[in-house]
This record gives C-alpha cells, structure tokens and sequence, in this order.
C-alpha cells in the first residue's frame, strides 16, 4: 500500500502541549513540512520567542536558541551574520513579536536580513494566562480588558504584515489561517515562498498565522472556527502583501489539491 | 602610542574577534568607529543596533553559533543590557562586553566613574549568577586583558566584562602588540546545524522540579573554579607596613603615585590592586591585610569595592574608605593625607566621602 501521509522527519515522535483546539501544533507541522520540503534538517537553526511556542525544541528535530522576550529576530540576526549559509527562522507570538519586540522586528526587516519570521497571531497574550494583546480585536473581552478592548483606552489592533510589508528590506510578508482545510494549504505555500525567499538570498520574509486560542478566547474549538470567519479574517485580511520571488501572484496555494 | 579605546579595539581583533555588534554611546564611541573599519578588513561584521538591547541579543545569537563575538557600551547602555546578559550567563555563552562607565544614576555625566561596579560584579541582571569582571588600569591592559577576557569566557563559557572608564578610554601610552590568534577552541556545544549528530539546543530555562538549582549549582561550581584559579592582582608591598591600600583601574594609577609620596616621606605602605574583580582577590587582601593591620581603599564612587575589601580583610583589621563619587579623582596628594591620618589615628571602619 502506498503511504500518502506521514509524519514529517523533522517532527519528533512526541505529543504536543498545546491546548484541544490551539492551531500551534498545525503551525508547528507546517514549519516541518517545509524544512523537510527544502531538505533543511541539517542546516537550520530556530529561534523561538518567549510565550507557547517557546518549546519549539521539543517537536522540531534542529538546533534552537532561546531569545529573551521579543528579542527572537536579535538573536537571529546575531546566527545569520555568523552563518549566512545556514537557515535562520524565528517563530513568536503576537505579545512576542508586536508588543515587546516590535522595534527588533521592524529594524530586522528594514535591514533586510535575510531570516524568515512565523509569526503567531492568537489575539492574546496564551501563555500567561489571557492578557490582552496589540493585536486584540476591538471589543475583544480578555483578562486585562474585561469590559472588551477600547480604543479610546487600549488603541487598536496593530496589523503587522500591513506595516512590514512596504519596507524595502521585506522580501516576502503574507497573512495566512488555518482554521479550514483550504487555508492550511494556503499556508504551506506562502510558508514555501517564505523559504524561497530567504534561500534565493533575496531579504525578510514574514509569514503571520492566524490562530485559534480557545482556552483563552473562552470559545469551544468549532466555535473558535467561527469567530476567525466571521470576526478575526475581517479585522486581519488574509492575503500575499508582498512577494519579489519569480511568478509571484500566479500562485494561487491550490495546486496539489 | 595608542589611545585605551583603539588599544582595546585592537586587542578584540588580535584575539579573533570578528563580531561587532553595538549602539553609539559616549564615551566609547572610539571603540566602534575603530571596529567600523577594521573588522570588513579582516572579513568579519560590524554592526550598528537598533539599540543596546538589540546589540546583546545579536551578541547572544552570535555566541550561540560559536563565533568569537563582543559588544561595547557605557552605563546607561549596559543597563539596558542586563536582561540579555542574564540570558547569556544562565545559557552559558561566552562572549565580551566593554563597559567604558560615566556617572550615574540615570543620564548622569561622562566623566571617569567607578560607580557600575556592584552592577559588574553582582551578575546586574535577574538571577543568581555571576560574570567575569576584568579592570585595566593603563593602555598596555585594555590591549592585553581584551585578549585575556576572550579567553576567560570561552574557557568557563560565561560572558566576560572589561570594565574601564573614560580616562583609559581616553588617555594614550605606548602599547606592546602581540601576535595574532588564529585558532579559537572547539565549542562543541554550539549550534551548527544538526548535521551529523542529534539537534542541540542553547537555553535558559528549565521547568522540571530541581532542574534549576542542578543548573544553578553547575554554574556555581564554575565560579568556585574560577575564584580558585584566574585571580589576577598586583601588589606593590614592603616588609614592614603600616598601612595596606586597595584600589581598582585609573584610580589605582593615583594610589601608585600616592604610595612612592608616602615612601619617600617614611611611611611603610603596600598596595593591592585587583585586576579581576570577579574573581575577586580575596585571599590577597586576607594575607596582605594581616601584616599591615590598616586598610584603606580608595574608590571613585561611595564605596562598593569597600564591600568585597571588608569581607576579604584578616579579621580585627582597621578599614578606611577614601571615596570621590560622581566623576571627582583623588590626587596623590589627598590620598597622602588619609594615609598620614589613617597611621596615625586607631579608629576602625570610618568612611571619608568627600
């Protein structure tokens, strides 16, 4: 029998931590995918945030270093300039990435480093319980906003790959879901081109992936399904907002289906 | 003749160091204006940050890898580099980082201060760890101990510090070059890439039950070892003394000056100059201050030093503090006069700030 479907090599034979519903782990399988896809296993290094994807270790087989609290893309800054040939990721949170660390963010890209960032975009702060986050929806209730986010006291859900995408260092930004069959397909080749553009030498590239938070959002899983649809996908638009490889905008993330 | 900051830029470059990575601060901008253009010359990256925070955490990513890497700042840049430096010592990545101090608190001023010393030697970020603090007091040391603490710090894999101030950064002497190296020890530790063995990971934390104090106790035993075998001090001693001074970088260069006035006029004196000021040299001043019954630091700052000298010195003796805080500098001729005081009075821990 043929085998159409198996775990990727560089996933370790581990259950993940991750909540019932949490869309870490097809995040995390994705990642995989795709370094097994360029065949990267010897040659990357990960460098994951501070939040729950900081055990990032403890499911992709390759060398990682921890950062400090939104300082991942520093930190690969420092192994890329060491090792140009290798191949340097990040992957954060959205506290990680768009609150603490938004100034080591903006300058990676507009250098133009040439690392590739995952960035994880649950609407709030997961691991420490709920907070609210720079990319909490409008009127989105969490622990630290009980009464929901007022812009009049919390501004407004900062849109990353928006701001990312016009710097002339960024060579790939794109926003991906992963909450239905279609997007997780979606996902993985923007994740592809992401790596593309890093390989081919080209720049930054930035992948932002919607993701669920049901224990945190206080949503069932399949509920949560419905509030990215009807609530996330309207405040963050999915889409390809930058792309300098070659055919870009002919890919359509359907081919294979 | 070499100014301290190119002398230690040039140190940096003679041990292998091919990394830069910082963020403009007076006054040890010299440093990465020299680093600018030496380091394409000799194939390797300078880099100018965002900030000091951003610099630490390049300097962390590049240790990781195993490069031979470095960052130079000044007070209030070192601050904000303290979260990375936790990071760094609690992962065990050996790296330099120079802190050419100013005055403080806050934005302070640039003159010559020794006031970061408990913030050098007391680790100065979260956590219970440690680093190793090196203390030049002339040009020929901001070459010779740059090289020496690269050395330190890949040896005990922990970060290493020069700590100096704004008249060695400044001031010019002749220096001695030495070879270059070329060959920086294996690190087997470091990541690479998981190519022909199991994936490695570089990290600080550790959740499971008694998993960090087994980690903290290990880099402990490493700082024993340290304090055990890489003291470095200098003592200018007699047979007979009367009184024993300690003092640390340019400050000591007044004390010496001090010590030949006070010879010269009879009085039986020694100094003990710490040149690392951790691994603190304790068991110097223990030995040294049991002969002279009297001791008296001299500091530029209100006292901080005074706290390891106090801990270190033969129990029953005599402490005096001579302190110039908030970039004042003892002349020969003042410290002379506490010294005369000091042999003649009995009293014990009395501090002068003046």
């Amino acid at each position: 029998m043929q085998k159409v479907f198996a775990r990727p090599a560089t996933l370790r034979e581990t259950g993940f931590h991750f909540c019932p519903g949490c869309h870490h782990g097809i995040a995390h399988r994705l990642l995989c995918e795709t370094l097994d896809h360029f065949d990267l296993q010897e040659k990357a290094i990960g460098v994951p945030g501070v939040g729950c994807g900081v055990f990032l270790y403890d499911y992709v087989a390759i060398d990682t270093c921890e950062a400090p609290h939104g300082r991942a893309t520093a930190v690969a800054t420092g192994i890329k300039r060491v090792l140009p040939e290798h191949f340097v990721f990040t992957y954060q949170g959205d506290g990680d990435l768009a609150a603490i660390g938004i100034a080591e963010v903006i300058h990676t890209a507009n250098r133009g480093e040439n690392v590739t960032v995952l960035f994880i975009n649950n609407s709030v702060y997961g691991m420490t319980g709920g907070q609210m986050a720079p990319t909490t929806l409008l009127g989105q209730r969490t622990t630290t906003s009980p009464s929901g986010r007022d812009h009049h006291n919390d501004g407004y859900p900062l849109r990353m790959t928006e701001m990312l995408a016009p710097l002339e260092g960024v060579a790939f930004a794109a926003r991906v879901c992963l909450h239905t069959p279609a997007h997780v397909k979606k996902a993985r080749r923007a994740l592809q081109r992401a790596f593309e553009a890093q390989l081919d030498k080209r720049g930054f590239s930035f992948v932002e992936f919607l993701s669920a938070c049901p224990t945190n959002w206080g949503l069932a899983p399949q509920q949560c399904i419905k509030h990215i649809d009807e609530k996330v996908l309207p405040a963050f638009p999915p889409g390809i907002y930058k792309d300098t490889g070659a055919g870009a905008g002919q890919d359509t993330g359907t081919e294979g289906e | 003749m070499m100014r301290g900051s190119i002398a230690l830029a040039e140190g940096a470059i003679t041990a292998g160091c091919r990394y830069y990575f910082g963020y403009p601060i007076t006054p040890q901008n010299e440093i990465s204006e020299h680093l600018s253009a030496l380091l394409p010359e000799v194939g390797g990256v300078f880099m100018q940050a965002e900030s000091e925070i951003a610099s630490i955490n390049m300097l962390l990513g590049a240790a990781a890898v195993g490069a031979r890497a470095m960052t130079s700042s000044s007070g209030p840049g070192i601050s904000l580099m303290q979260e990375g430096l936790s990071y760094m010592a609690g992962s065990e990545l050996p790296a330099l980082i120079v802190n050419i101090t100013r005055l403080g608190p806050g934005l302070g001023g640039i003159a010559a201060c020794q006031g970061d010393y408990w913030q050098a030697t007391r680790g100065g970020g979260h956590g219970d760890y440690r680093i190793i603090v090196l203390a030049p007091n002339s040009v020929q040391e901001m070459y010779s101990l740059t090289i020496k603490a690269f050395h330190l710090a890949d040896k005990f894999r922990n970060p290493a510090m020069i700590l100096a101030d704004a008249i060695l950064g400044q001031m010019k002497e002749p220096v001695t070059l030495s070879p270059p190296e070329v060959e920086i020890p294996a690190k087997p530790w470091a990541l690479t890439g998981a190519k022909g063995r199991n994936p490695q990971l570089i990290k600080s934390l550790f959740l499971a039950d008694g998993e960090m104090e087994k980690h903290i106790r290990h880099m402990h035993e490493k700082y024993r070892r340290l304090e055990e075998t890489e003291v470095l001090v200098e003592t200018d001693l007699e047979e007979q003394m009367d009184l024993l001074l300690v003092s640390f970088g340019s400050c000591s260069r007044m004390v010496a000056s001090a010590v030949a006035l006070a010879r010269s006029r009879g009085f039986r004196v020694g100094l003990v100059r710490p040149i690392t000021l951790f691994p603190f040299p304790a068991d110097t001043v223990r030995q040294v201050s049991r002969l002279a019954g009297k001791v008296l630091t001299v500091e530029m700052n209100t006292g901080q030093m005074w706290d390891d000298v106090r801990l270190s010195v033969y129990p029953g003796c005599q402490c005096r503090l001579l302190a110039r805080p908030g970039g004042s500098i003892p002349t020969p001729y003042q410290i002379l006069e506490e010294i005369e005081k000091f042999i003649k009075a009995g009293d014990s821990l009395a501090k002068s700030v003046r």
